[in-house]
């Protein structure tokens, strides 16, 4: 629902950026920033305070990668499946990961809106490969076994929200 | 504090450069994405910690010594495998792998006792370098572009003018027109850098000669290569460089605005170019007015949102305008009508790089690098299977074996050298035959590979050629954005054929039909991304043809890495019928009697494992 806070929110920044229609990819990184993911009353809000159609608000929304249109977890898992990590074996981390949050291809997210996971191309941490990054932190090196530690952290809720 | 003339900004060069000078001992710590994920900002504070406390505590000789450290945060030195990395001046001592336990005694060793700390220096084969330039790693390379890379402070435009920054500028503006820039780029056959090879001068040039109310520069850092990052290296490492280069553009082709297009997975980039841009218009080099002059041009940056096919130039514009990031088929090019429909320069983050050192030097100084139509250095970003992984800059021209086994100090674990992937998925694989090859521009197209942006990823004997190649392929058919019938359904069908290949699915013809496709998709593709989607599959077929056979035929991977060839066998001799292994397994495909040899049932295994696990005397095995 849209609710005041969400217009104060929407409208702040759109304003950052001057209710400028070419500034729109990044009026959505901004929402997606505040909720960690584009509500649908948000788009629509922003395509009648800009006048642009919601038909390419959400061409644009589901083009890029960047942009989620379903609610993300708290803390973002994401492995890296670049060359160099794919050659040092990343596949297998995702699938531990997988196991053990009881997540696959197509459920990204707990049930508890806790962890999200992700397989991304490339950080460009190739040199420390494989490597996985937790909300922005990159972990070098990692294994499925140091990565499973690592969800359990997050889990007794030891890895604090902001680092 | 603006500047207001280029004489000032000689006299704020030799101003910084003494007080620069006047530093003697300095703690470099590197701030680089690698080292930073290694720990180096736990480290920057541990220095930043001690330094404080012995200023405190009062011992008088020490505090005496440790008063003029200065410690400093730098970009990526490029060996970032060894990271942590922290330098020392006096010395150009290099540490690596450095732990936040080892703060302390790198003060007390090196600068309390003037000795380097020896178990943390670089060392192969129980050869230890103390200093930074004597490790092979930087003998072999010819650093320019990343001269400063790893030695300045990124954060700080003070030490980038220090070290001649912005006098390439101040150069332009005093001594050369418009025109004697384009020429002098020209001339120094600066090629571009992103992947296409083109010369930079000549698109300058272009864009000079066309009458508009308004031209830009785009700078691409949408570096979406998977295993590449010396760009992000350059951005993160030395942003300024990348502001002069682009400011002199805007003076050579007379434009007004420019953007850096920067990938969202380069946040640290973004912080420190937004960094440089907030400082470059505090000292009046960005905005209006450029140093007193009639140059007025400004920088914006555009934060990429998870688009491969934005690094192709009419994808990228299209996203800058506010669009879904799709190529357009152009009627004019982006010299005449780019960004907005205005004449664009669109250069990648090394090619603005590189420009200062040649207005510096001069073209005739910049074309005695490299090779004669590859004029300069490259930097590569190698990574794999390799044991220095890291950004390299070496001279065009410089063969495969030089900096794989030279630079970057061979192959891991010592196993043998298979093959490398070079340009990433648009790229294709180069074997042992090309190791004594010149790698420019031109010899790599010749062998159906191409520099690309420099990506380079080396893969050892146990690298399966064809799982490498269904994984590009699955990259390009994902990244793939569907405006062109060829790329969205040539890509699927091809990665489709790769899946049956490592599945052990696949029959002949399907590689006779992968072949084909593979052409047409590289014929009829609309843009970069479709036209190079096909390189790794065809380049690896030309080298690698056995081991596609291999897994059509024999249904084997002898690599071990395709899961669904593997094939898990008891060995007779040693089985001694415990049952254990019939017991757990999930599928029931164990067959024998309790001190009988057992058997697997092939078409009943699923390949999970278990048993070889479970197996106490190491009688199950995977072949």
């Amino acid at each position: 629902m849209l609710t005041s806070e969400m217009i104060e929110t929407v409208d702040t920044i759109i304003n950052e950026h001057d209710n400028n229609q070419s500034s729109i990819i990044s009026i959505l990184q901004g929402i997606q920033r505040e909720y960690r993911y584009l509500p649908e009353e948000a788009l629509n809000y922003v395509s009648d305070r800009m006048d642009i159609s919601s038909s390419k608000i959400y061409g644009i929304a589901t083009f890029y990668e960047n942009f989620s249109l379903e609610p993300k977890g708290k803390h973002i898992i994401k492995i890296c499946d670049g060359t160099a990590c794919h050659i040092r074996k990343s596949q297998p981390i995702l699938d531990a990961l997988r196991k053990e949050l009881s997540l696959s291809e197509d459920r990204i997210t707990t049930d508890d809106l806790l962890i999200t996971v992700e397989m991304v191309s490339c950080l460009g941490a190739c040199s420390l490969a494989p490597v996985v990054n937790v909300d922005g932190v990159v972990y070098a090196k990692m294994t499925p076994s140091k990565t499973q530690a690592l969800v359990r952290k997050i889990k007794e809720g030891q890895l604090s929200e902001d680092n | 504090m603006k500047i207001t003339n280029t004489q000032e900004l000689y006299n704020n060069h030799n101003l910084f450069k003494e007080t620069k000078e006047k530093e003697t001992k300095k703690i470099i710590v590197c701030a680089g994405t690698g080292c930073v994920a290694g720990g180096a900002l736990d480290i920057y504070d541990e220095f930043e910690r001690l330094l404080g406390e012995k200023n405190l505590d009062g011992k008088v000789d020490l505090v005496k010594e440790v008063e003029d450290i200065s410690l400093k945060k730098s970009g990526c030195p490029g060996l970032c495998e060894a990271g942590p990395l922290v330098r020392i001046e006096p010395g150009d001592i290099l540490y690596t792998m450095v732990k936040v336990e080892d703060c302390k005694d790198i003060i007390d060793e090196t600068f309390g006792h003037d000795k380097p700390l020896e178990r943390l220096l670089f060392n192969v084969d129980g050869e230890v370098y103390v200093s930074k330039h004597s490790i092979p790693f930087y003998i072999n390379q010819s650093r320019i572009v990343l001269e400063d890379c790893g030695e300045i402070d990124p954060e700080s435009i003070e030490e980038y003018i220090a070290n001649g920054g912005y006098l390439a500028l101040a150069r332009v503006l005093d001594k050369m027109s418009p025109k004697d820039v384009c020429n002098e780029i020209v001339e120094s056959k600066l090629r571009g850098r992103g992947g296409g090879g083109f010369s930079a001068g000549t698109k300058w040039s272009q864009v000079l000669s066309y009458e508009s109310d308004m031209k830009y520069i785009i700078c691409n850092g949408d570096e979406g290569d998977p295993g590449a990052f010396m760009d992000m290296c350059i951005m993160e490492g030395i942003p300024h460089s990348i502001l002069e280069g682009m400011i002199i553009a805007a003076y050579a082709t007379k434009a007004k605005e420019g953007y850096i297009y920067v990938r969202a997975e380069y946040p640290l980039a973004v912080k420190r170019l937004t960094k440089a841009i907030q400082q470059a218009r505090q000292y009046g080099l960005l905005g209006k007015n450029i140093l007193g002059t009639d140059l007025s041009f400004d920088i914006h940056i555009n934060q990429g949102a998870g688009a491969f096919v934005c690094g192709e130039g009419s994808a990228l514009i299209a996203s800058i305008e506010g669009e879904r990031g799709m190529p357009r088929v152009k009627a004019k090019r982006t010299v005449e009508e780019g960004l907005w429909k205005k004449p664009t320069v669109l250069n990648n983050v090394e090619t603005f790089a590189n420009v200062r050192y040649i207005i510096m030097n001069g073209a005739e100084w910049y074309r005695s690098h490299g090779t004669e139509n590859s004029p300069g250095t490259k930097a590569f970003s190698v990574t794999g299977n390799v044991n220095n992984t890291g950004v390299v800059e070496v001279p065009m021209g410089t063969t495969l074996r030089e900096m794989i086994f030279d630079t970057c100090g061979g192959i891991m674990d010592g196993k043998n050298f298979k093959a490398v992937q070079i340009g990433g998925p648009s790229g294709g694989c180069l074997t042992e035959e090309h190791l004594d090859m010149p790698l420019d521009f031109d010899s790599l197209t010749e062998v159906g590979a191409m520099i690309g942006s420099g990506g380079m990823v080396v893969m050892d004997q146990d690298t399966c050629i064809v799982e490498v190649a269904r994984f590009f392929m699955n990259f390009t058919q994902n990244e793939s954005c569907g405006k062109c019938v060829p790329c969205r359904e040539g890509t699927k069908r091809m990665l489709e054929i790769m899946e049956k290949i490592v599945a052990g699915k696949a029959n002949m013809r399907d590689l006779d039909l992968l072949e084909e496709l593979a052409y047409t998709v590289t014929e009829t593709s609309l843009c970069g991304l479709g036209k190079t989607a096909a390189n790794p599959v065809l380049s690896t077929m030309k080298y690698f043809k056995n081991e596609y056979i291999e897994h059509i035929v024999d249904k084997k991977c002898h690599s071990k890495v395709c899961e669904a060839l593997k094939t898990i066998i008891i060995i007779p001799e040693l089985c001694k019928g415990c049952s254990k292994c019939a017991r757990i397994c999930p599928a029931d495909a164990i067959l024998g009697k309790v001190r009988e040899t057992y058997t697997i049932d092939q078409d009943k295994c699923i390949k999970c494992g278990a048993c070889i696990e479970s197996c106490a005397f190491h009688a199950i095995e995977e072949v």
